[in-house]
């Protein structure tokens, strides 16, 4: 809401009080002030004056010479290119030594061999917005009306001297979408009266001639219409000091009917509409719900089809206008009309809303119907606009005034304890405290003995409750004064979930481990599907999708995490970030049948990439499946759990099918590890081999943490064998190990994989794996022999079971 | 006799002294105090003297024992320490050679800024709860008091997944489902992190963005606690010298309802391009819990009261890093996210 200091001056007495101070204070009440614009900041030296000549230039064609009187009576010679002036108007002149807009500065000059001793001045020259501006003057010299006085300062003239502040407000404070709701405001925390304009029209002429009659079909969607008519129209541009007010509050001025009909929508709140009365059959208004596929030709010259969820205006012929959303072309005023119809209504704001919507026709009228106008102001706003156009001599008004308002509302009337606002608030207000300050906004207050009896002034509808109330009171007594506190009470420890707590650990484990946190949005294109390769009726594909993405490739809540992570890897790689360990932890959707909500389920995924970095005296290592598998390795470790096993898996869409696998803690499958499949590789555009793992978290965590319980420390040496084995390549290291566990019986504590090695040394099908045995006994140091017997047994046992042999 | 020890000390104390390397130097113990060696051999004359003169020179040969072995030791220890002076100048490196490389990776900003808020939220004695992020209008919307069609929705424009289905457009959906399961107990003081979803991207609006939500019911929590303890967080999060001020606002769910504003921790509140020139940043709306949102999650307004509170993570981590814009946060670009 954009609010004309000079306006709001003509409601309340500010006193001494600056703009910018008004603007702090109106943010500390609540109507927070989001800029102030001074347009006519900057601009000096421009005056009015008068064109008395004009003479074609004799070196250029395009300009001519204009003698021009102006301050002090002077006559200037100015040379300008304009084409919209003729001798006699009344122009802002720019004097030499003058600023304008932008802060251009007019000196004395020569163009084209002639001398100029100043410019004669546009709108936006000025520092009007074009958009504001009449049509025919938005580019060319402002013209000023005929009876301006020559040689006075030009910006109180043209508005120039106003203060424009930008109101951001809040949804529920409707009533402050006009000069006077805001007027109300600050009078209630100046204390200082508001000043009403007037409204009664002057003179009024006798009707009778013309009927008017409004039927309200639909008392529920229009609780109250008032139709004021005015005869005698005489059409034209409505005066000066109207169209600068409704420039400065960002309105476009048109003519001096619909200029009115938006001056008194601008001050009071009240959205009106006039009709051209003679297209009105029988001055007869029926307002209804539209009939399915009626058809109205909207002002703006398009045929909107209605439907019965609307309410339209109509005359016994057909729609004239959509409710409070926009009027028909049909009935528009214009240059010949002669009688017009004001329409003053209420509205209902949520029918007003989705109308405004599913016609997607959003106006300064239909906005403020639909935060709710006072209806107890629907006449006062007719009044005022029809006695502004009697002032203006456009029209005579007709002393009849039809008001269908067969409810009148009744004033709501809200207890307020003065008990409840000390314990809410922690403030010591008194009852009378609290009446005064309610009664600055218009409350009208009764004591008795339950409390305060407050009654809601109609236009603020946004009060409902007793809390409603307590915030009026603690905005007028200033947030700043309430007294900072801590909670009392019964003390309480924080508390942070198991699984939160785990999470924290494993991305602090992964961040301080080389990886990167990264965070990528829940939704994704469906195409991720096809780039993976994943089958058509795989469950991955069965998602939950949005009804209304921004775009396809937002459309579809993400089944998977990784993914998200190959855009990532993607996203670097164009950016030369070629190597790259990161990863995420975020939710998963799954539909459900059956249930209201979809099934959430928190991922911990990673990819890695590239190398690690070398250095001058490091090597460098690929970070491949096993670099990624060692790193989850020790972060299930960490996070306790156990027995974690790897389960090759052939087919897996989007991995290479000889390398990945399930990872399970005992029987429970906590997620998958694999390479990225090299046609996902390519579909991602990715120039490297990417591994990646996800993990269900929920289902970790609860695999997780089992209680620590110490082991004590071996009392007895132990004895370490090493174990170098020829075995087929398609014998799996874990099957090997398995053997060596089982035979190697209680005595055998740890077995470590030291060395793997295939090529020109072992026969072809095979390769030598090595591991290190680690025998220990709690009771008893072990002999050689005991140890020895264990090995041959194990020996025995992988020849037989898996073909292994000692290597020589 | 006596003669042949000076001599022999002489002798020794000369070779003992032109050594250069411990080989030398034991050699040299051997020729002339060994078993075999030159001391003994002269002492075995002893027999040929008299028995006045024995003790004597038993007494003099047992000087020189005792002398050499002096000059011995010192000059074992000069040669010891020189050789590992020559070892140490020898294994001198060039210490401003980088350190052996080390994978370093990092928490997300918003991860960082996230637990900071929780932290200081549980130090106050507060639990974490969570909900899901696609929830239904009813705890989105309805429980919290935003009438179907009313203007407060346009602020949060929401993406559908179903009908009466949405992504949660803020955190708030938490506190009504967080009282369904703890009333009647009191009191009840918890914060909700989480992601929240609403229809909007540009420099400022990300599609997906992070929310921590607040609240507290018990029998006596006033306005006045509300704006104690967002006071302390804002000295927490932004240092002790932040100052906070709280502005009437409107949110369907509390009432009374305010705005925190804290001062801009770019100029400190002198005005500047960050802070608009008005020397203050809104950072979180709060307010009063609405007696309507207490009855949906099943405690009685009379006898209760509460406040709540949301705040964008991206918000103050945007303040916190001086980032201009909130698109880099998702853009996920590791030189970026290496400098956190
Ligand atoms: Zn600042």
């Amino acid at each position: 809401m954009r609010v004309s200091y000079n306006w709001l001056r003509e409601f309340v007495d500010l006193g001494g009080i600056s703009p910018y101070e008004l603007a702090d204070r109106l943010t500390m009440l609540g109507l927070a002030a989001e800029g102030i614009e001074e347009p006519g900041k900057g601009i000096e030296k421009v005056y009015t004056g008068k064109i008395l000549q004009i003479e074609a230039h004799p070196n250029a064609d395009k300009l001519v010479i204009c003698r021009v009187v102006t301050v002090g009576g002077e006559e200037v010679q100015i040379v300008t290119g304009a084409t919209n002036v003729t001798e006699g108007d009344v122009v802002p002149v720019a004097v030499v030594g003058a600023k304008l807009a932008g802060g251009l500065a007019i000196k004395k000059a020569k163009l084209r061999g002639i001398e100029s001793r100043g410019m004669l001045c546009s709108g936006q020259e000025l520092g009007l917005d074009p958009s504001t501006m009449p049509a025919d003057q938005a580019h060319g010299i402002m013209i000023l009306a005929a009876d301006t006085p020559l040689g006075v300062d030009v910006k109180p003239l043209i508005g120039l001297d106003d203060v424009v502040l930008e109101l951001e407000l809040t949804p529920n404070r409707g009533d402050c979408l006009s000069i006077l709701g805001v007027a109300r405001e600050v009078a209630a925390i100046l204390g200082k009266p508001l000043q009403m304009p007037p409204t009664e029209p002057l003179e009024t002429v006798p009707g009778g001639e013309e009927p008017v009659r409004v039927d309200i079909e639909e008392p529920e969607l229009c609780r109250r219409y008032v139709a004021r008519l005015l005869i005698n129209v005489q059409a034209g541009p409505s005066p000066a000091w109207m169209q600068h007010r409704l420039r400065a509050v960002g309105v476009r001025p048109i003519s001096n009917v619909v200029d009115v009909t938006n001056y008194v929508m601008m001050e009071l709140g009240q959205p009106l509409h006039a009709f051209d009365y003679h297209k009105l059959q029988d001055g007869h208004i029926i307002v209804r719900r539209a009939v399915e596929d009626e058809i109205i030709i909207s002002l703006d010259n398009v045929a909107r089809k209605l439907n019965p969820e609307m309410l339209v205006i109509t005359d016994p012929s057909g729609p004239v206008a959509v409710a409070g959303v926009m009027g028909g072309l049909d009935s528009e005023v214009t240059e010949i009309t002669g009688a017009v119809l004001l329409e003053s209504a209420y509205f209902n704001p949520v029918s007003i809303r989705r109308t405004a919507r599913d016609l997607a026709l959003h106006s300064e009228s239909s906005s403020r119907f639909e935060h709710g106008i006072d209806i107890t102001g629907c006449q006062r706003a007719a009044d005022r606009a029809a006695r502004l156009l009697a002032e203006m001599g456009a029209a005579q008004v007709v002393d009849l005034v039809v008001d269908n308002y067969a409810a009148p509302v009744v004033e709501k009337t809200i207890l307020l304890r003065p008990d409840r606002v000390r314990h809410v608030l922690d403030v010591d207000l008194t009852p009378a405290e609290i009446t005064g300050l309610l009664a600055s906004l218009h409350f009208e207050v009764q004591e008795d003995a339950n409390g305060l009896m407050v009654t809601v002034p109609g236009h603020r509808p946004d009060i409902a409750i007793e809390e409603d109330l307590i915030e009026e009171v603690a905005r007028l007594h200033g947030y700043g004064r309430i007294p900072d506190t801590l909670p009392t009470g019964v003390m309480t420890s924080g508390s942070l979930p198991g699984t939160h707590l785990l999470a924290r650990q494993v991305r602090s484990f992964l961040s301080r481990g080389g990886f990167y946190e990264v965070v990528t949005y829940s939704f994704h294109s469906p195409r991720v599907f096809d780039r993976l390769g994943v089958p058509d009726d795989n469950p991955l594909r069965q998602t939950v999708n949005l009804q209304n993405p921004l775009s396809e490739e937002q459309s579809v809540m993400r089944t998977q995490l990784y993914p998200g992570l190959l855009d990532v890897l993607q996203r670097n790689s164009n950016r030369r970030n070629r190597d790259a360990a990161i990863f995420e932890m975020g939710r998963v959707f799954f539909p459900t049948t059956g249930k209201s909500l979809p099934k959430e389920v928190t991922v911990l995924a990673a990819a890695v990439t590239g190398r690690t970095p070398g250095g001058w005296n490091s090597r460098s290592v690929d970070m491949d499946f096993y670099f990624l598998k060692g790193a989850l390795g020790v972060l299930l470790a960490d996070a306790g759990v156990e027995n974690v096993t790897y389960k090759p898996e052939a087919n897996v869409p989007g991995f290479h099918p000889g390398r990945v696998a399930t990872i399970y803690s005992g029987e429970q499958k906590l997620g998958i590890i694999g390479e990225l499949h090299p046609d996902a590789q390519d579909a991602y555009d990715l120039k490297q081999r990417v591994t990646v793992f996800e993990l269900n978290f929920d289902l970790l965590a609860v695999a997780a943490g089992r209680p620590m319980v110490y082991q004590p420390l071996p009392k007895f040496p132990g004895v370490e064998r090493d174990l170098a084995l020829l075995a087929r390549i398609d014998v799996p290291a874990s099957s090997l190990l398995e053997v060596i566990y089982h035979e190697g019986g209680s005595i055998l504590r740890d077995v470590r994989l030291f060395d793997v090695y295939q090529g020109e040394q072992v026969a072809e099908g095979y390769r030598s794996i090595a591991f290190s045995l680690q025998f220990q006994s709690d009771d008893r140091t072990l002999t050689d022999e005991e140890v020895s017997g264990k090995v041959a047994l194990i020996t025995v046992a992988l020849e037989k079971e898996l073909g292994a042999t000692l290597r020589d | 006799m006596e003669e042949k020890l000076k001599n022999l000390l002489l002798d020794a104390s000369q070779a003992l002294s032109s050594a250069t390397d411990l080989d030398q130097l034991n050699d040299i113990r051997v020729r002339y105090l060994g078993k075999k060696g030159i001391l003994t051999g002269v002492l075995r004359g002893m027999g040929a003297l008299s028995a006045e003169e024995r003790p004597r020179i038993g007494q003099l040969a047992n000087e020189v024992r005792e002398k050499l072995e002096d000059v011995l030791n010192s000059r074992t220890y000069k040669i010891k320490n020189r050789v590992k002076e020559a070892r140490l100048e020898q294994e001198k490196i060039d210490v401003t050679l980088p350190g052996t490389a080390f994978m370093t990776g990092s928490r997300h900003p918003l991860a960082v800024i996230q637990e900071e808020m929780e932290d200081i939220f549980l130090w106050m004695g507060y639990a974490i709860e969570v909900g899901p992020e696609i929830e239904l209008d009813y705890y989105n919307f309805e429980a919290l008091n935003f009438p179907a069609e009313h203007p407060a929705r346009d602020m949060q424009d929401s993406f559908f997944t179903a009908p009466g289905v949405l992504l949660r457009t803020h955190t708030s959906p938490v506190q009504v489902r967080t009282m369904e399961r703890t009333n009647p107990a009191l009191p009840v003081r918890i914060i909700a992190p989480g992601r929240v979803y609403r229809r909007d991207d540009d420099a400022t609006h990300s599609p997906m963005f992070n929310q921590v939500e607040g609240l507290v019911i018990d029998k006596r929590v006033t306005f006045g606690d509300l704006k104690g303890t967002l006071r302390v967080f804002a000295e927490k999060m932004f240092g002790p010298e932040t100052r906070t001020r709280f502005r009437p606002s409107f949110f369907p769910f509390t009432e009374p309802s305010a705005e925190m504003d804290i001062s801009c921790t770019t100029c400190g509140g002198k005005g500047c391009r960050v802070c608009s020139h008005t020397g203050w940043l809104e950072i979180l709306g709060c307010g009063m819990i609405h007696p309507r949102v207490l009855e949906a999650g099943g405690y009685n307004p009379e006898e209760v009261t509460g406040f709540a509170f949301g705040m964008g993570v991206e918000r103050i981590a945007m303040l916190k890093y001086s980032l201009d814009d909130m698109r880099l946060l998702f853009d996920n670009d590791l030189r970026f996210l290496a400098q956190f």
